[in-house]
C-alpha cells in the first residue's frame, strides 16, 4: 500500500462517520472533491462517487453504520484515491453470494457489492460472521491503474 | 437526537402540474429519505387528478446509484399501475455509462432527451405500457 503523498494538506486522510442517510450525502460530496482535486474526468467521478454512495448505504443499512476512511494515493507519477468501508454489524457468510447481481438481503436491487466492484479499479472485501465488514476501493486517475499497467 | 434530526429541514421535492402531466425536478443530490417521500408525494398526485404522463427531470442529479435507480423504477411502475406513463429527462451521459456499468437499466421508464423532447413524445405516441417498457430499455442501452 503506497503511503500518503508529501503534500499534506491534501494528502490528509478524511474520516466520516457513516450513521445516517444524510452522512452519505456528505460522503459523496467529500469524495466528489478529493475525485476532482486528484484530477479525475467528470465520467471517473461520477464513477466513483456512485461506487461510494452504494459501499456507504450498504454499511448503514446491512453493518448497522460504520465509518470511511479516505485518502489519496501515489504510486510514481499516478495519482489515485482509496476508500475503506468499515462496519461492525453482522459480517457476511458467503462473499461470492453477496458480491452476485441480484442477491440481496436487503429489499433493494442487489447491484451495490458486485456493481460497486466494476465501478472502480481495485476492489478488496474481507468479511466474516460476527467480524463486521470492510470494504477497500481505489480508483486511479486515469483510465489503467499503474499496477495492470506493469503487467 | 431523534426529536432533533426529525426538525432538520428535509428537502422536499416540488411536483407541479401541467395540464395532465406532473412535472418533478430533482435538483442534485437526494437524501433517501427525501427520495422515498418523492416517491409517496407523485404516486398520490397521480391517484389525485387525471395523469397522463410523469415526467421527472433528472438533468440536475450527479449521482444514479441503484437506490435512486430503485425509487425512479418504482415510480414509474406505480404509476403505470395507475395509468400513468413515466418519462425521465435530461439524463447527464456520465450518469448513463455509470448506470449501465453499474447493471441499472430502468425497465419501464420511457427517456428523453429534454423536457420539450418529452412533450413531444406525449403528443406523438402516448404508448402502451407494454411498448413502454421495450422503448425504456432501448433508451437507456443506447448509452
Amino acid at each position: 500500500m503506497t503511503p500518503i503523498g508529501t503534500d499534506a494538506h491534501r494528502g490528509s486522510p478524511t474520516h466520516l462517520p457513516i450513521r445516517s442517510d444524510m452522512d452519505l450525502m456528505w460522503i459523496r460530496q467529500e469524495v466528489r472533491q478529493m475525485a476532482a482535486q486528484a484530477g479525475f474526468s467528470l465520467v471517473q467521478q461520477t464513477k466513483l462517487v456512485t461506487a461510494v454512495s452504494e459501499l456507504a448505504r450498504n454499511a448503514l443499512v446491512h453493518g448497522g453504520g460504520g465509518h470511511m476512511d479516505a485518502a489519496v494515493v501515489r504510486e510514481g507519477a499516478h495519482t489515485g484515491v482509496r476508500l475503506v468501508f468499515t462496519d461492525s454489524g453482522p459480517g457476511i457468510a458467503d462473499i461470492d453470494q453477496a458480491m452476485s447481481d441480484g442477491y440481496t438481503s436487503g429489499g433493494g436491487l442487489g447491484l451495490g457489492l458486485g456493481g460497486a466492484r466494476r465501478l472502480v479499479h481495485d476492489f478488496r472485501l474481507d468479511s466474516e460472521p460476527g467480524r463486521g465488514t470492510t470494504v477497500t476501493i481505489t480508483m486511479w486517475q486515469g483510465s489503467v491503474p499503474p499496477t495492470r499497467q506493469a503487467l | 437526537m431523534t426529536d432533533r434530526l426529525t426538525r432538520l429541514p428535509q428537502v422536499q421535492v416540488p411536483v407541479l402540474r401541467l395540464e395532465d402531466a406532473l412535472l418533478v425536478t430533482i435538483q442534485g443530490d437526494l437524501q433517501d429519505t427525501s427520495a422515498e417521500r418523492l416517491q409517496a408525494d407523485v404516486l398520490r398526485h397521480v391517484a389525485e387528478n387525471p395523469t397522463a404522463a410523469v415526467i421527472i427531470d433528472i438533468s440536475a442529479v450527479e449521482v444514479v446509484d441503484s437506490f435512486l435507480g430503485r425509487v425512479l423504477a418504482e415510480i414509474a411502475a406505480g404509476a403505470g399501475l395507475l395509468a400513468a406513463q413515466t418519462i425521465v429527462v435530461g439524463m447527464r451521459p456520465s450518469v448513463a455509462i455509470t448506470m449501465v456499468e453499474l447493471g441499472l437499466s430502468l425497465p419501464g421508464v420511457r427517456t428523453a432527451r429534454d423536457l420539450q423532447s418529452s412533450l413531444s413524445m406525449l403528443r406523438e405516441s402516448p404508448a402502451s405500457v407494454h411498448e413502454r417498457g421495450e422503448r425504456g430499455l432501448d433508451d437507456t442501452h443506447r448509452y
